[in-house]
């Protein structure tokens, strides 16, 4: 049976300022898959630790984060916070005996950049091969 | 301020394996400081136990909840509200917390989520170290204000051991040779005479070396 992995994409303001311009059919022309949802943020580094394992317990197969550059975050350590809740959470999830490349971490060039939909890619391939989450037990 | 720390996570998913309704009870004392046990924590542990029971195909429901303090007896009353609706308590105050419902609770099951550490205060943000023993008999007037109990590896009492090399500990290059340290302070204080004196032998009663220790302030009981 073919597996749509559902992936949640937390991307701050500045890094997911292609979504607002292109809107989603420009994004699924550009490749964007479909199988990531977006949330957009203000700043990845207001992202809780809560937040992202709540994804997981609502179903996502694959949840990443995308903020900026960490050298260069627009509010100038947001991403490298969220770098290490994400690192975090990798270190629980290999606790719990599930792969820690479920969750991601990216940091992307603000703006336009087709980077944005690469990563989108990446994911989504990655989930597809990891397939459904061990979370979801018997229900999938 | 107690220092603790959350334990590993496959340890408090062995402890809860079979309870099915959990109480995740965070303190609002020092492990919130420290961000180990407060209320952020208790919400990250209670997800992290759904997600590990539901990949268990286990079920499990979780009350999050976080008291003033786990250290005093009317505080740890207020867990009669959850009466019935646990199985289990997975408490995430520091051991004395765990100590106290255990003991003000006889039949409920309760659990350490945290690693009790030390006595510390913070170095840096995200970062604690060990500047008390609670060993009961305090000579911090005698070494500076700086503590050989706690902060030396060997907890000697006349000095360094002679392995520190460049006022570093032997144990560990980036710990400071506390002696070292207490020497510096007190020629900057003026009483570099004072390290002269011989410390007599130390009663380690105090230290808990002589069973459990209670402190009875009679002036404030009733």
């Amino acid at each position: 049976m073919p597996f749509t992995p559902n992936i949640q994409a937390f991307c701050c303001h500045y890094t997911s300022q292609q979504t607002l311009a292109e809107g989603p059919e420009g994004l699924l022309a550009d490749g964007f898959p479909k199988s990531v949802t977006i949330h957009r943020l203000a700043c990845t580094g207001k992202l809780e630790v809560s937040t992202l394992l709540k994804a997981f317990e609502d179903g996502a197969d694959g949840v990443y984060v995308a903020g900026c550059p960490a050298d260069k975050c627009h509010n100038l350590m947001g991403s490298q916070r969220a770098a290490k809740r994400v690192g975090a959470i990798k270190k629980a999830l290999a606790e719990l005996g599930v792969e820690p490349e479920r969750i991601a971490m990216y940091h992307l060039e603000r703006g336009f950049h087709p980077d944005f939909v690469k990563v989108a890619q990446e994911m989504d391939e990655r989930i597809t091969t990891l397939g459904p989450s061990p979370f979801q037990g018997g229900t999938k | 301020m107690i220092i603790a720390e959350r334990k590993p996570l496959n340890e408090i998913m062995d402890m809860v394996k079979d309870a099915k309704r959990i109480l995740v009870l965070g303190c609002r004392g020092c492990v919130t400081i420290c961000s180990a046990g407060g209320e952020r924590e208790v919400e990250i542990l209670a997800s992290l136990i759904r997600l590990g029971k539901q990949k268990a195909g286990q079920e499990v429901t979780t009350i999050e909840a976080t008291l003033v303090r786990q250290c005093d007896k009317e505080y740890i009353d207020s867990i009669d509200q959850w009466d019935g609706q646990y199985d289990a308590i997975v408490s995430m105050a520091c051991g004395v917390g765990v100590n106290f419902i255990a003991n003000l609770h006889p039949m409920a099951k309760v659990y350490p989520g945290v690693n009790t550490s030390s006595f510390g205060g913070s170095a840096e943000q995200g970062v604690w170290s060990e500047q008390c023993a609670g060993c009961g008999n305090c000579i911090l007037h005698l070494t500076g204000g700086l503590c050989p109990v706690a902060r030396c590896a060997k907890s000697l009492m006349n000095g360094p051991c002679g392995g520190s090399v460049d006022g570093r500990c032997e144990i560990n290059k980036d710990v400071p040779c506390i002696w070292q340290s207490i020497h510096d302070k007190m020629v900057r204080i003026d009483n570099a005479a004072g390290l002269a004196a011989i410390a007599p032998i130390r009663d380690w009663s105090t230290s808990g070396h002589g069973g459990p220790r209670k402190t009875v302030r009679n002036d404030l009981t009733v």
